[in-house]
C-alpha cells in the first residue's frame, strides 16, 4: 500500500478524532459486573484510604501514623517500596529471558509481567510520594537546582523515574494495537530492545540500590541482617522474589481472566509456570550460598541462640531454603499445586527479609517499637487495590494475555472488546 | 588484534577501574576532611553543673518553647522538633554526671551524603545546615545520621527537619552559639576545632587523673566538629562507642562508584548476548 492510496482513504481529522473519543470513552465503560464482592471490598478499602490521605496531608504525617524520631520510615517505605519493587522484579528478569536470550517459551507471558511490573512501580514506588513530608520540594532532585550525587536515594528515585518510562516503552505497542496505531506499534516496537536493555541496567542498580540505602545505618541493623552485602542480597533475592511473583499473579490471572488468553498461553502455562519454578530454586540455592558467606564472614555465630537468632532462622530456613527445595522438587514432577505454595512461602519470605532490615530488626535496641497504626495498613492496601484495578481494566482492553488480539487493526480490536464483554457478562 | 594490542587495552582498561575506585575525599558541600579552620565546641563533661541554661539559651536563640524547669532529666532524654538541645543525666561508676547532647556536626556528615537535593549542607566553616527550600522531607538523613541527631516535625503539614544549626547566624556575626555564651560552669568552648583539640589534649595533660585519656569526636565516625571530655569512659555517658573511626559517606562510596561500572558494562554485554542468541526471522517480533 502507498502513501497517496492510504491519505486518499483516510477519514478527515475531525471524523477521527470523534471516533477516537468515542473509542476511548466506550472503552471506559466498566465491562461486567460492579457490584462484585471484590469491587466493594476494595471500593470501601480506597474511599478509607482517601479520607486518611486528606488527614495527613492536611495534619501531617503523625496524624495517621506511628512514624517517630526513631522509626523514620516505616511500612509504607519498608513494604511499599521496598518490598514492592522486589515483588516488581520479575519483569528485568523475563524481558532478560525473552529479549535477550530469546527463550520464547516464556514470550506469551511477557506483557502480563510488564504490565505488572510497570503498575507496581507506578503504584508502590508512587507510595513514596505519600510518605514525603515536602512533597512540593519532589521535583528537586529532577529538575537539577541541587543533585545530591552522593546519595544513594538520588540514584534510586532515578532510576525509578527513568525505569517507568523504559517499562512503559516495552509495554507501548500493546496500547499501540489496542488503538489501532499499526505505525506508531512499528516505531514503538522498534524501540523495545533498547528499552529493555536500558531497563535491565537501571533494575540491577536500583534493586541493589534499595539495599545500598541502608549501609549507613549499619549501627541501627541487628547484625544478623546488616552486612556490606546487602545490595547483592537484594539484587539476588529480587530474582526469586519477582518470579515467585510471576507465578503467584500468573496463577490468579490464569484463572480469573481465562476468557483474555490467548492459545499460546493456555497450552505454554504449566510449563513456564515449571521452568520458572526450576529457576527460582537455583536462585534461592546460590542466595542461600551467599548468605552462609556472609553469616561465617561476619561471625554471626554467636546471635543464633538469641530470640532474634531464631528469628533469623525462621527467615532462611522457612521461607527460604524449604520453599527451595519444594521449587525444585516440584518442577521435577510438574506439581504445579507444589510450585504454586511454594511460590506463596518465598513472598512470604521476602516480605520478612525486606521488613527485617527496614522495620523490625532496626533499631532492635529501642525501647519503643515501631508497630503501624490499622491506618497506614489501610493505606497500603488501598495502594494495592488500586493497582489491581486499572490492572484489570488494562487486561480486559488490552492485546496483554493473547497477542492475536492485537494484530488485527482496529476493527479487531473492536470485535474483541464486545466478545470479551459478553464473555465476561 | 595483536596479542600485544589486547594486553595494552586490558592494561588500559584496569588502569581505568583502579583509578575509578580510588577513594576520593571530600568536595561538594558534603564532606570535610582535614580542613583546619572548621569551627566547634569542646563539651568538658566534668565541668557541666546540669543547669540547664545552654537549653533555655538555645530556646530563645531558636525561637522554641521555653523549656520545663521542673521536667526530670534522665538518661533517655534526647533532642526533639522543638528542642535542639538536651542535658541528660547518667548514673555512672564516678556518680551521676550530666551530658549535653545535639547535632555533632561531623566533618563527614551521613546526613549530607544521603540527601538527595543538598537541603543537608556541610557549610565548609563547620556547621551542617538545613535548607527549607531544598529538602522534599523524605527523612533519609534520620535514617542515616549515626547520632539520630535531626529531628521531623511529624505533626505539621508543613513539617521541617529540625536540628542544631551550631547557631550559624550568631557565630557569622561573630558572636558564640546561644548554649556556649550562656554556660555558667565554662563547660562548653566555641573555637577552631583545631584549637579546641588542642585545649582538650592540654586539659587532659595537666589533670590525667581527671579524665579518660581520648577526645569523643576527634576520630568517632570520621571526626565531629562537638568534641566531648569525660571521666568516665564515654560509653557510660550516653555516647555511642561502637560507630567506629570511618566518615559514614565511605560506607556507600564502594556501591556508588559501581554506578558508572555497571551502566557503561552491561549495556553493551547486554546487546552482545541479543545479537548472539537471535535466531534467524526474529527481527520484528519485539512488543
Amino acid at each position: 500500500m502507498t502513501g497517496a492510496v492510504i491519505a486518499a482513504e483516510r477519514p478527515s481529522l475531525r471524523e477521527e478524532t470523534k471516533r477516537f473519543v468515542r473509542f476511548i470513552l466506550s472503552e471506559l465503560r466498566p465491562k461486567g459486573p460492579v457490584l462484585t464482592p471484590f469491587n466493594l471490598i476494595t471500593g470501601v478499602i480506597m474511599l478509607t484510604g482517601a479520607v486518611l490521605l486528606v488527614i495527613r496531608f492536611a495534619f501531617g504525617l503523625g496524624s495517621i501514623t506511628n512514624l517517630s524520631q526513631d522509626y523514620p520510615w516505616g511500612l509504607w517505605i519498608g513494604f511499599d517500596v521496598v518490598t514492592g519493587v522486589a515483588f516488581a522484579g520479575g519483569a528485568y528478569v523475563l524481558t532478560f529471558m525473552v529479549y535477550i536470550l530469546h527463550i520464547e517459551k516464556y514470550h506469551p507471558i511477557i506483557r502480563v509481567t510488564v504490565l505488572n511490573g510497570f503498575l507496581a512501580y507506578v503504584f508502590y514506588a508512587g507510595a513514596l510520594l505519600l510518605d514525603l513530608g515536602r512533597p512540593w520540594n519532589v521535583v528537586n532532585p529532577i529538575i537539577g537546582n541541587s543533585f545530591g550525587v552522593s546519595s544513594v536515594l538520588f540514584l534510586v528515585a532515578w532510576h525509578f523515574m527513568l525505569y517507568m518510562i523504559a517499562e512503559f516503552l516495552e509495554f507501548s505497542p500493546a496500547i499501540a494495537e489496542w488503538l489501532g496505531w499499526r505505525r506508531v506499534r512499528k516505531v514503538l516496537a522498534g524501540l523495545t530492545l533498547g528499552a529493555v536493555i536500558f531497563g535491565i541496567t537501571l533494575s540491577i542498580l536500583h534493586q541493589s540500590g534499595l539495599g545500598a540505602l541502608y549501609l549507613m545505618a549499619r549501627d541501627k541493623i541487628h547484625p544478623l541482617w546488616y552486612s556490606e552485602f546487602i545490595p547483592l542480597l537484594f539484587l539476588v533475592s529480587s530474582i526469586f522474589a519477582g518470579l515467585s511473583m510471576v507465578i503467584f499473579e500468573g496463577s490468579i490471572t490464569h484463572t480469573v481472566f481465562r476468557h483474555r488468553a490467548g492459545a499460546a498461553l493456555r497450552m505454554g502455562h504449566a510449563g513456564i509456570m515449571t521452568g520458572l519454578a526450576r529457576i527460582c530454586a537455583t536462585v534461592m540455592f546460590v542466595y542461600l550460598a551467599l548468605q552462609l558467606l556472609v553469616f561465617v564472614h561476619q561471625q554471626r555465630g554467636a546471635y543464633l541462640t538469641t530470640g532474634w537468632g531464631a528469628w533469623y532462622l525462621l527467615e532462611l530456613v522457612g521461607f527460604v531454603a524449604i520453599p527451595a527445595v519444594l521449587f525444585a522438587m516440584a518442577s521435577q514432577q510438574g506439581r504445579q499445586g507444589l510450585i504454586k505454595v511454594a511460590a506463596v512461602l518465598t513472598l512470604v519470605g521476602i516480605v520478612l527479609n525486606r521488613l527485617n532490615v527496614s522495620v523490625i530488626a532496626f533499631k532492635w535496641y529501642a525501647p519503643v517499637r515501631y508497630v503501624p497504626t490499622w491506618m497506614e495498613i489501610v493505606v497500603t492496601l488501598a495502594v494495592i487495590s488500586a493497582e489491581l484495578w486499572v490492572f484489570r481494566w488494562v487486561v480486559q482492553r488490552m492485546p496483554v494475555l493473547d497477542f492475536a488480539l492485537g494484530h488485527g487493526g482496529p476493527q479487531r480490536v473492536a470485535e474483541v472488546g464486545t466478545v470479551s464483554a459478553r464473555s465476561v457478562a | 588484534m595483536k596479542r600485544r594490542e589486547v594486553v595494552k587495552v586490558l592494561c588500559a582498561a584496569g588502569a581505568t577501574a583502579a583509578i575509578a575506585s580510588r577513594p576520593a575525599q571530600a568536595e561538594d558541600g558534603t564532606a570535610l576532611v582535614g580542613a583546619r579552620d572548621t569551627v566547634g565546641v569542646l563539651v568538658d563533661t566534668t565541668r557541666c553543673l546540669g543547669c540547664r541554661m545552654c537549653e533555655f539559651a538555645c530556646a530563645e536563640a531558636n525561637g522554641l518553647p521555653t523549656p520545663d524547669i521542673n521536667e526530670e532529666i534522665g538518661p533517655d532524654r534526647t533532642t526533639g522538633p522543638e528542642r535542639f538541645t538536651a542535658v541528660q543525666r547518667h548514673e555512672t561508676e564516678a556518680g551521676p554526671v550530666t551530658v549535653k547532647r545535639q547535632c555533632m556536626h561531623c566533618l563527614q556528615p551521613a546526613c549530607a551524603a544521603a540527601c538527595l537535593t543538598k537541603a543537608m549542607l556541610k557549610n565548609p566553616e563547620g556547621p551542617v545546615v538545613w535548607r527549607s527550600n531544598k529538602c522534599m522531607g523524605c527523612r533519609y538523613c534520620m535514617l542515616s545520621c549515626p547520632f539520630d541527631a535531626p529531628k521531623f516535625e511529624y505533626d505539621s503539614a508543613v513539617p521541617r527537619i529540625q536540628k542544631c544549626q551550631l547557631c550559624w547566624s550568631r557565630v557569622s556575626e561573630g558572636e558564640q552559639p546561644a548554649c556556649v555564651a550562656n554556660c555558667p560552669a565554662a563547660a562548653l568552648t566555641f573555637g577552631r576545632r583545631e584549637d579546641l583539640l588542642d585545649e582538650a589534649r592540654a586539659r587532659i595533660y595537666g589533670a590525667p587523673d581527671a579524665y579518660v585519656h581520648h577526645i569523643y569526636g576527634e576520630h568517632e565516625a570520621g571526626g565531629t566538629s562537638w568534641l566531648y571530655l569525660s571521666a568516665v569512659p564515654f560509653d557510660q555517658i550516653g555516647l555511642r562507642t561502637d560507630l567506629g573511626m570511618t566518615g559514614f559517606p565511605t560506607y556507600t562510596k564502594e556501591f556508588l562508584y559501581a554506578v558508572p561500572l555497571v551502566l557503561t558494562l552491561v549495556p553493551p554485554f547486554l546487546l552482545g548476548l541479543s545479537r548472539a542468541t537471535r535466531r534467524h526471522g526474529d527481527e520484528g517480533r519485539e512488543g
